[in-house]
């Protein structure tokens, strides 16, 4: 297996998974929107919130559209690109994926019926149906993250003679960072969800005159979405922290390569920012706060955080994982401060107009979020080379042994650009079309059809 | 060897399920383009109002049946994903521009002609391809070398047998999807999409059986070791082929509850299904203990008993959990009068 195959195929899947997150994520983080705005036309009567569920809904059917053959992309590649790693899966760590597929079902079934029964079912039958929905989606990140959690911590058998022995499939499915990783990927697509609808909703605001009705519709969608940003932009940080000290436990070499450390030692630095540097053994150009990563990484200054040198050359990560993790911690506390200052500025100052340049900030705000997750998604990846499963089975020994892998790798990233590109125009067509006002028509009108009509 | 009859019976019943679902799912979005330019007989229409609702539910059964095989047999995995690298990947690259483009197809009404085109040309290409794994599981085109596995496309793709099988796919993804259309038209009172479905399927369904006769044809020259077993099964060779036939009979008979038409296409669906299924099963039961011949066997293949019991639980418990949602889903979309007989001629995205 020559090198280049082995970088091909990891390329290959990992552009599968850079696409496919991005539909994923926000297919997790919409329907609780979705459910959010609901409920609160139940509560309050107000048309503009069932407008909104059902606007964020058409986007939710449009972006499954990419999200489900991406994800069925994802899961046979796993095996067409990775049967090393697959037969080792399938032995040990089948359940989840099991499970998984009957929350795929849960949410195709329930979501067909959302959209399609919307209005021949009761109200009760509409929010129960969103549950699932929401649910379904839910379930199904947990779970395949659990996938991810156990090739880092993997547990429930042993390798005998290079057979794998002992298998207690529910240990595998319990392991160490299961919990706090499904958590966090969990959090940040809620996070991710809202900040995208609080993008859309401040670039109108920014582009509608302001106190007409339809500028009103849009401040409602930005407060709700920045709300609820908020609230799992912070969750996301206090379990990021407990994902770190999970990582201190199980994994020291990823923790210290994120944080560029070379040498075992207590009241360690904390580096952010820079760039780690292999020949000098430090971070260039970033800013050290003394002993504040043996802080973290153990809640007391005398923790002894393990460096770099304790491991052999050849099995650290990649050291650029300093700079990915830096950028997905600095996302994360720029929403954080980002929804603090809009609650700030709307409940305690009592202004109604947001600053020009916070409103920029909230366009900006969604985008960020995606790209937090990418490079979230791509740490936790290059973090756990050069295993697949760490420290029982190397990605060189998981990879496929058919070569000529790049024609494959071509051909998917131009199906790929077409399906951005073209998802893209039919969000904007669809909904330049189907106005708000359109919407607030139909809504107001009895008998008027309101999730099934498309003009 | 009680536990792997019984996992590679779950798995089959999944291919089973998904192969009656997605012929109907593919066959449907041919259709639906074939007709686009005739909107008179609304035969596209009720194409689409089965369609939407449903792809997202018949593509789960596709992942379910991935995952089947790696977590049941994760050694045959190992051997499908590397032997299936290519075809796999075509697979899936089409699976993606279909799926996306039908569902675009529904939210940019200007635009629905093309992209109609492109999701149901992308479609009908899928069984043809998805097919092409039976052959290949036949052993003749993997090589196996000192523990390396290879498929050797050329050989496959000069294989009359490998064309006896696609021809076999996508004539029986257009008979089977036209006879559930002519029945689900009829159900909603689309008599012109009726008569334009059962004529299809009048037609069709005589094609389909020539191509099973092809396949069994070239297979007694290509793998004999699988045409004897079956032709050791006859009964239930017969028993398929008489299906057929009352499944064709069934479009002639005169209408129960309609005066002056003729069929009852309800009848002729069950017929066909159960003609299918007891093909299958024929071809299923001569196909063990392997599943890739030679060198993978069912227990040779076959993962770890305690993950099986857990995996195994886990369907059950599935099973319970979603069969309701499952007859809810079907009472609201293929039994509800309100939506089989909506007038509107356009449909919810």
């Amino acid at each position: 297996m020559a090198m280049s195959d082995l970088l091909i195929a990891r390329s290959l899947f990992g552009t599968t998974m850079g696409f496919h997150i991005i539909f994923a994520t926000i297919g997790v983080g919409l329907p609780l929107m979705m459910l959010t705005a609901e409920l609160l036309y139940q509560k309050t009567k107000d048309h503009d919130y069932v407008i909104m569920a059902k606007r964020w809904t058409k986007a939710f059917a449009v972006l499954l559209g990419v999200g489900i053959p991406t994800g069925t992309i994802a899961g046979t590649q796993l095996s067409l690109l990775w049967p090393g790693f697959m037969e080792v899966i399938g032995k040990v760590m089948a359940l989840p994926f099991q499970i998984e597929i009957y929350a795929f079902f849960i949410e195709a079934l329930f979501m067909s019926i959302y959209v399609y029964a919307a209005e021949r079912i009761p109200p009760w039958m509409r929010i129960s149906s969103l549950v699932l929905v929401a649910l379904g989606a839910f379930a199904s990140a947990v779970l395949i993250t659990n996938v991810h959690a156990f090739e880092g911590t993997p547990q429930g058998f042993r390798i005998v003679d290079g057979e794998i022995v002992d298998i207690d499939p529910w240990a595998a499915f319990f392991n160490p960072s299961f919990i706090v990783t499904a958590g966090h990927v969990a959090l940040s697509a809620y996070t991710t969800g809202a900040f995208v609808v609080a993008s859309v909703a401040a670039f109108k605001m920014l582009r509608t005159p302001f106190g007409t009705r339809v500028y009103k519709f849009h401040k409602k969608a930005l407060m709700l979405s920045v709300i609820v940003g908020g609230i799992f932009s912070f969750l996301t940080a206090i379990n990021g922290h407990e994902s770190a000290q999970y990582l201190h436990e199980y994994q020291p070499e990823k923790l210290a390569a994120a944080e560029g450390l070379f040498e075992t030692q207590s009241y360690a630095p904390l580096a952010i920012g820079g760039f780690t540097d292999r020949e000098t053994q430090r971070v260039k150009w970033g800013i050290e706060i003394p002993w504040a990563l043996s802080f973290l990484a153990g809640n007391s200054f005398d923790t002894v955080v393990v460096g770099l040198n304790d491991f052999p050359e050849e099995e650290w990560p990649p050291l650029f994982v300093h700079t990915l993790f830096n950028a997905m911690v600095g996302i994360g506390s720029l929403l954080i401060l980002l929804s603090l200052i809009a609650f700030v500025w709307n409940k305690f100052l009592k202004r109604d107009h947001f600053p020009r340049f916070l409103m920029w900030a909230f366009v900006a705000s969604g985008p960020l979020a995606v790209l937090g997750i990418e490079f979230g998604w791509v740490f936790a990846c290059t973090g756990r080379q050069p295993w697949t499963i760490y420290r029982v089975l190397s990605t060189a020994d998981s990879v496929t042994t058919a070569e000529n892998l790049g024609i494959l790798f071509i051909l998917f990233a131009l199906v790929y650009a077409v399906l951005g590109v073209a998802v893209v125009f039919v969000m904007l067509y669809y909904f330049k079309k189907n106005t708000v006002i359109d919407d607030i028509n139909r809504a107001e009108q009895r008998n008027v059809p309101l999730y099934g009509s498309n003009t | 060897m009680a536990e792997e009859l019984l996992a590679i019976t779950v798995l089959w019943g999944f291919v089973f399920i998904y192969a009656v679902m997605a012929t109907m799912d593919f066959g449907a979005g041919f259709w639906s383009m074939i007709y686009f330019n005739r909107p008179k007989i609304k035969a596209t229409n009720v194409a689409n109002r089965y369609l939407s609702p449903t792809w997202e539910v018949t593509n789960t059964f596709i992942v379910a049946i991935v995952v089947a095989v790696y977590s049941l047999f994760p050694t045959a995995a190992y051997t499908l994903g590397t032997v299936l690298l290519i075809p796999g990947s075509i697979i899936l690259l089409l699976l993606a521009i279909r799926s996306a483009f039908l569902v675009f197809s529904n939210i940019a009404e200007e635009y629905r002609k093309p992209l109609t085109y492109i999701s149901g040309l992308s479609g009908i290409l899928i069984p043809g391809l998805l097919i092409s794994v039976l052959p290949i599981t036949h052993g003749d085109f993997v090589e196996f070398s000192d523990g390396r596995q290879s498929l050797d496309l050329a050989h496959l793709f000069t294989s009359p047998n490998e064309y006896a099988f696609i021809g076999f796919a996508i004539s029986s993804t257009l008979f089977l999807s036209s006879l559930l259309l002519a029945d689900y038209s009829k159900a909603s009172e689309e008599m012109e999409a009726y008569s334009v479905y059962r004529r299809d399927a009048i037609v069709l369904g005589p094609i389909s059986i020539i191509m099973a006769f092809l396949i069994m044809f070239t297979l007694k020259r290509e793998a004999f070791w699988i045409y004897e077993k079956m032709i050791d099964d006859m009964p239930l060779l017969l028993l398929s082929l008489g299906l057929f036939l009352i499944g064709g009979l069934a479009l002639f008979l005169p209408s129960v509850n309609k005066k002056g038409v003729r069929g009852i296409p309800r009848l002729a669906v069950i017929a066909i299904t159960l003609q299918y299924l007891a093909a299958s099963y024929a071809y299923g039961k001569a196909h063990l203990p392997y599943i890739v011949y030679p060198e993978v066997t069912i227990a040779s293949a076959f993962t770890d008993p305690s993950s099986f019991r857990a995996i195994f639980a886990t369907y059950i418990a599935g099973f319970l959990i979603l069969f309701p949602g499952f007859i809810y889903f079907w009472s609201l979309f293929m039994n509800d009068k309100r939506y089989l007989r909506q007038k509107q001629t356009k449909d919810p995205a």
